[in-house]
């Protein structure tokens, strides 16, 4: 993907954090990176991905910067889930190809990749009597032999994953007496027990209380923060999207509308265009986000 | 916060970790390894130890054998097996009568062998077929392989029957691998049945696919008890599962179907655990699902038809034990499918040797165990489907 910064923009300013904007006339915004991390250690290259004749991706460019927490967001439909799973490898694009840390995602090999990028799926079920600590454990299977000894070291990351999710309490508890939202907490230790520098969270929120959420949304700042973790994270929850995302990407029927920073992508217009409602966008001193409003 | 060990592209995360000042961090490391350890200890479920529970299954199948060789129709002293057994293995010669040594060494032994390794076989495949459907209520004839390996068996069977002039079709080896590769070509087909667009096999397409293939499978096998006509009882009695006058020949059979199913399936233990996460966490979790999948399909499989192949059909040994086994001591499958093979050997020796000594008439031990077992599987089921909405 070439990348053309914008014109009359600071020296200083790196490349914008995604390549194409189908139809090209929406101005290009420019992303927040850090200095010292120019490189995209995600990319996606105009993927294309059909169920049958429907296309349900279409010619999506996005790139993806370390200690960044994106947010992609869209009606029902719009593609976000079927694209995190192209780019957690899950399915192979029609056309177009992936890129993790400068590579083709199909030249790593699976277990390679597994070191690279986590996903916490959405629809998760546990059907035997594990406990919590063993189901967080499983996270650390990328760096282990046949057996699946953990040493010292795989331990402690795996306390250390079980703290962050607040789940010291549950720890011995068998995951199939957790109620949905402590079982989501699980799904996420887990992923974070594999310590990846890429990490996808599908609809992450989607069984969690408000107190809960607000919980999981800081200990994902604390991973892109102090982790320099490369997030992505689809979900539904625009308002929870609006405080915590560094980087909205906006999806409709398939096709990428926007993609940029918080401030610059989530506005009255472009919301109403993607959402087909009408739309307030206001600063929100309480949160230090955005706050947003919908009517019909 | 987060460092991993042996990995040299996570240099920089380590150097954050050493920065990282946070109270939070601070803390945990403060505790010590061993303090969660105890912490473990105080908030997990009441588990038995997996090396407990091997030791303790293989002390029982010893008692059992001792118990089994002895008793019968005729009654016969510790001591005097043992001099057997020493005399036939350790090539130590006390002196036994010949008479003994043929009941022990000629009968009775070879049977006990042969039900052991049949309870082990529907054990093993019972526990890795569970986990592969990720549902503790599914078991070797839910994808039809039981009746795969029936059905081979039968047609064996009647051909020799049919045709004796065919004397190699007489010979213990054949049912056993008409039994194998009709069951392998019921997988291949349930398998194929099941697959979605993309290939994968969702729990719920394989079972109603081996459901679909085993009433099929079923028809088939009454219309060949049909054709044999006179000599239907011998196929009847074989179907329902018995060890009756079962030889050295089939004891190797069995060990010789089983043994390589267990060495195929125990190393794949660790990937089954991860499996039993769903397709998608373990696919990001660098697991080859696919094959992984068709590797314990196919050592279940190869388990499950040994054992028909010299016993008929047996019910419910392969659901019970693996779910006891569970309860016990956990869902780990690295512990389960090793300690499910050794507690199929124990439950299924104790019934043969049940219906040998002390039921009238050598009841098929068939039906023991699904009289005995059946009660036990609904009681689970009930259980079980409560929560278990989809499976």
């Amino acid at each position: 993907m070439s990348e053309t910064p914008s014109p009359g923009r600071n020296e200083k300013t790196p490349p914008a954090p995604w390549a194409a904007v189908p139809g090209g006339e929406r101005e290009k915004t420019t992303s927040l990176k850090k200095p010292g991390d120019p490189e995209p250690i995600l990319e996606a290259k105009n993927l294309t991905f059909s169920h049958g004749t429907t296309r349900v991706v279409n010619d999506v460019s996005l790139k993806f910067f370390p200690g960044r927490h994106y947010v992609l967001a869209g009606p029902n439909g719009a593609g976000k889930s079927t694209l995190l799973d192209l780019l957690s490898h899950l399915k192979e694009p029609g056309s177009g190809g992936i890129m993790v840390f400068g590579k083709n995602i199909n030249s790593h090999g699976a277990p390679e990749l597994a070191k690279l990028l986590a996903l916490a799926p959405q629809n998760f079920q546990f059907n035997f009597s594990f406990t919590v600590r063993e189901i967080v454990s499983l996270g650390r299977r990328p760096y282990l032999g046949r057996w699946g000894r953990l040493d010292d070291e795989d331990r402690r990351i795996v306390e250390k994953a079980i703290d962050l999710l607040n789940l010291r309490k549950l720890a011995g508890k068998l995951v199939t007496t957790l109620s949905g939202g402590e079982a989501q907490r699980v799904v996420l230790a887990r992923t974070i027990a594999q310590s990846t520098p890429i990490v996808l969270l599908d609809e992450p929120t989607a069984s969690l209380d408000v107190a809960q959420a607000l919980d999981l949304m800081a200990r994902v700042r604390t991973l892109t923060g102090e982790e320099n973790t490369l997030v992505v994270t689809v979900t539904h929850d625009l308002h929870l999207a609006a405080v915590f995302a560094d980087e909205m990407v906006f999806l409709k029927k398939g096709s990428l509308v926007a993609a940029g920073p918080l401030l610059e992508t989530m506005t009255p217009d472009l919301l109403g265009e993607v959402f087909e409602a009408k739309a307030r966008v206001r600063r929100d001193d309480f949160t230090g986000g955005l706050n947003i409003s919908f009517k019909h | 916060m987060f460092s991993v060990g042996g990995n040299g592209d996570r240099k920089k995360r380590n150097s954050m970790e050493n920065a990282s000042k946070s109270a939070t961090v601070a803390e945990t490391r403060a505790t010590t390894l061993r303090a969660l350890e105890r912490e473990r200890e105080t908030n997990s479920p009441r588990r038995v130890n997996p090396w407990i529970m091997a030791a303790a299954l293989t002390a029982a199948i010893v008692v059992i054998m001792f118990l089994s060789l002895s008793m019968g129709y005729l009654s016969i002293p510790f001591a005097d097996i043992w001099n057997v057994l020493a005399r036939k293995i350790f090539w130590g010669a006390p002196s036994v009568s010949e008479s003994l040594v043929t009941v022990i060494w000629d009968v009775r032994f070879p049977r006990l062998l042969t039900s052991l390794a049949s309870g082990a076989a529907l054990g093993l495949s019972g526990a890795i077929f569970q986990g592969i459907l990720l549902n503790p209520l599914a078991d070797p004839y839910t994808l039809g392989v039981s009746s795969g390996a029936a059905f081979g068996a039968s047609i064996i069977l009647v051909l020799a029957i049919a045709f004796p002039a065919l004397g190699f079709l007489s010979s213990p080896l054949m049912p056993a691998a008409g039994a194998f590769v009709a069951s392998v070509l019921t997988l291949v087909a349930v398998m194929a049945l099941a697959a979605d667009r993309e290939g994968r096999l969702p729990p719920p397409n394989l079972i109603l696919a081996g459901v679909i293939m085993s009433a099929i499978l079923s028809a088939a096998i009454s219309f060949i008890k049909y054709l044999a006509g006179d000599q239907v009882s011998s196929i009847i009695f074989w179907l329902l599962g018995s060890f009756q006058a079962r030889t050295w020949t089939e004891a190797a059979l069995v060990f010789f179907f089983f043994v390589p199913a267990l060495v195929m399936a125990i190393p794949a233990a660790m990937d089954l655990n991860i499996m039993t996460l769903g397709l998608r966490s373990a696919e990001t979790l660098g697991v080859n699902t696919g094959r992984v999948r068709l590797r314990l399909l196919v050592a279940a499989s190869i388990a499950a038809s040994a054992s028909v192949a010299v016993a008929g059909i047996i019910g419910f040994v392969g659901l019970i034990v693996p779910h006891l086994v569970r309860l016990l001591t956990g869902p780990d499958h690295r512990s389960l499918l090793p300690l499910s093979a050794l507690g199929g050997a124990c439950l299924l020796a104790a019934a043969d040797t049940v219906v040998r000594v002390f039921l009238p008439g050598e009841i098929p031990v068939g039906v023991l165990t699904a009289l005995l077992a059946g009660p036990a599987f609904l009681v689970i089921f009930r259980r079980k489907m409560k929560d278990l909405v989809h499976v």
